[in-house]
């Protein structure tokens, strides 16, 4: 096979071209990911979307997999063991239906425990997240006092084996953090992971401002729900099959 | 009217110093205590997740909600111009420092990590009511000194009435503060209403005037002052004003949540089938600390007795703490309600009535902030002259002394 120049000069040129032109294309893509390094943004909100209708009574693969996660300990009294997420069972006062569900911090965009927190130590970071600063947390508990989901956990022993990713503090209160050290690697919370394997796929997690994510796409074509909508708190973790 | 006899007490009795030693053993069991939880975790105390305040938070809301109240004998005199109570502003003044100091001690011994008190003193979140009062009761500690000294130094006299009035301003903004920590909970049953705050108002005006009326019974019988009838016919009454007052708020608080159907369950719990709540709520609260005292206070011959009227303020005092402990222990109680209309039960409590007993560190610790305060308050009356000479009839009540102005001239 011959080429004359001008088809030579014509090849040569596009793929020089798209060798120059592909750093800037990758570089764009770079600068829509996030470095580590990099402050979170409200481009994303992280979310979770529950299938009821999924959730087998009986299971506890997510309940079991966030104790592992993020270190909290079992042999404490259950009255005052933290429990960052838990199963809850529903039966209906009339027909007597009964479901289960997990419930968790549901990250609201507007969190009653910031509100009240005197020195901002809970806070709802700007991608969705509700956590805790653990360093500036007095205990005084009036977050928990505010929470209408019941979701957090005062921390009243003292604490052993801690994971290095999850600080965690005697004194201090705490709640889910939809395993923020895991999703600023960019992996699943471990409760949906531990779901996907050993449960029955009920979890769905995802950037629910991301048109593109399964979770923004099953939110806009199927029904779901907020607990506790009447308080107009826009959570993070919504219910479908209540 | 001739001017006011203030005079220190002499305070040089085996007896004083016993009673100062006294609260001040109370307040080192109180230290330890606070010593004991905060070392150990607060598993030591009965607080748990579901109840996450206390005994503790019942004693410093009590204190607190009296400091302000107690205000109210100087601003009826400073602000309102009743020259009667002019000779017991100083007092009522001093009270509510003093048992604001004990009632924020408990409050900030209790925090899961009190040696970050200085994190809550330089962190804020303003729109925390939290952290608007951390500025109401340091300002309110400023504002009543400053109002103090307009009293005591004579120079100052002339600003007394501002300086009343802005401390009498700042005390119903306060305990509005107060009020509002409950009343601005939108997630529970129990709070969530803007009564809170004007009920918080009304309840220290009673509490306060109630510890009073029993810290000045108690002073001037111990160093022998007189004491006349005049003066405590008047406290006695407003007292008792004010205890009706409080009933009615209770009254209505009830009933507008008896109207709501959805509030029914709650009802149920705190007036019917909620235990020691509702046994607190009845026999502590109505029955010991609201009706038993109206009665006493306003019995024709009963009212007219110094024990009757010392009982009486003594009961309103046990009312006021079945009470708070009812708003804040017996509110967390009862479950949140996350599904209308489903039994809910889990692991972590919920759909269940919390459970909650008083451990012995946290009551220490409650009884040495209250001792703190009367510690504090007896030991100022030593040093600085809070406390008049005489409150018999003819010194403090104007037509009293002119009657006995008269006689002496005819005489």
């Amino acid at each position: 096979m011959s080429i004359d120049r001008r088809q030579f000069l014509t090849v040569g040129g596009a793929v020089l071209a798209s060798v120059a032109l592909a750093p800037g294309m990758r570089l764009i893509e770079l600068a829509q990911a996030r470095s580590p390094d990099e402050a979170v943004t409200s481009l994303q909100r992280w979310g979770m979307l529950v299938d009821t209708t999924r959730c087998a009574e009986g299971c506890s693969a997510c309940v079991t997999a966030c104790n592992k996660e993020n270190g909290l300990q079992q042999n404490v009294r259950l009255d005052i063991r933290p429990q960052w997420i838990r199963t809850v069972t529903l039966r209906d006062e009339h027909t007597g239906y009964v479901q289960t569900l997990p419930m968790m911090c549901q990250h609201c965009e507007e969190p009653p425990c910031a509100d009240v927190c005197p020195t901002g130590a809970s806070f709802r970071r700007a991608d969705g997240i509700v956590l805790v600063d653990r360093h500036i947390c007095i205990g005084c508990r009036y977050c928990m006092m505010a929470c209408p989901y019941k979701a957090r956990s005062f921390v009243h022993e003292n604490l052993t084996d801690q994971r290095a990713n999850v600080p965690r503090g005697k004194g201090t209160v705490e709640a889910c953090t939809m395993c923020v050290h895991r999703v600023d690697e960019g992996r699943i919370p471990a409760c949906v992971e531990a779901c996907n394997s050993d449960g029955g796929k009920a979890l769905t997690f995802g950037d629910m401002k991301d048109p593109a994510s399964e979770i923004a796409k099953r939110l806009a074509t199927q029904q779901s729900e907020e607990i506790r909508p009447d308080l107009a708190l826009d959570t993070g973790v919504r219910y479908q099959g209540l | 009217m001739k001017s006011i006899d203030f005079r220190e007490i002499e305070g040089r009795s085996l007896g004083y110093y016993a009673l100062l030693a006294f609260f001040g053993v109370l307040v080192l069991i109180g230290l330890g205590a606070a010593y004991y939880m905060e070392t150990n975790g607060h598993h030591v105390t009965g607080m748990n997740n579901q109840i996450v305040w206390g005994i503790p938070h019942v004693f410093a809301v009590f204190m607190i909600v009296s400091a302000s109240g107690v205000l109210n004998v100087a601003s009826i005199a400073s602000v309102f111009g009743r020259t009667m109570y002019k000779p017991l502003a100083r007092l009522s003044g001093l009270l509510a420092i003093t048992l604001l100091i004990g009632g924020l001690t408990v409050l900030v011994l209790d925090l899961g990590k009190p040696d970050r008190l200085i994190v809550a003193m330089t962190t804020y979140n303003f729109k925390s009511i939290f952290a608007w009062n951390i500025f109401l009761y340091t300002g309110f500690m400023v504002v009543v000194a400053v109002y103090l000294w307009m009293m005591m130094e004579r120079r100052m006299n002339v600003h007394t009435h501002t300086a009343g009035l802005a401390a009498f301003i700042w005390r119903l903004t306060l305990t509005t503060g107060t009020g509002s920590i409950f009343g601005f909970l939108i997630a529970r049953q129990a709070y969530d209403s803007a009564l809170l705050a004007p009920m918080f108002i009304i309840m220290s005006f009673s509490f306060g005037l109630a510890i009073f009326v029993l810290y000045t019974m108690a002073a001037y019988n111990l160093t022998g002052r007189p004491l006349g009838d005049a003066i405590l016919r008047r406290l006695k009454n407003l007292l008792g004003v004010f205890v009706a007052s409080v009933l009615y708020f209770v009254v209505v608080y009830h009933l507008t949540n008896l109207y709501m159907t959805a509030h029914h369950d709650f009802e149920r719990f705190i007036l019917l089938d909620g235990g020691v709540y509702t046994a607190l709520f009845w026999i502590g609260q109505i029955l010991i600390g609201s009706i038993v005292p109206l009665v006493i206070l306003f019995h024709p011959r009963l009212g007219g007795s110094r024990r009757m009227i010392a009982l009486a303020a003594a009961l309103v005092l046990v009312g006021a703490f079945c009470q708070i402990y009812v708003i804040i222990v017996g509110g967390q109680a009862f479950p949140l309600i996350l599904f209308p209309g489903k039994i809910v039960s889990s692991s972590f409590f919920d759909g269940a009535i919390g459970q909650y007993r008083p451990s012995l560190p946290e009551i220490a610790l409650g009884i040495g902030g209250v001792s703190l305060a009367l510690a504090m308050t007896t030991f100022a009356i030593k040093v600085l002259p809070f406390l008049p000479a005489s409150l018999a009839d003819s010194d403090v009540d104007p037509h009293q002394a002119a009657v006995k102005a008269t006689e002496t001239a005819h005489a």
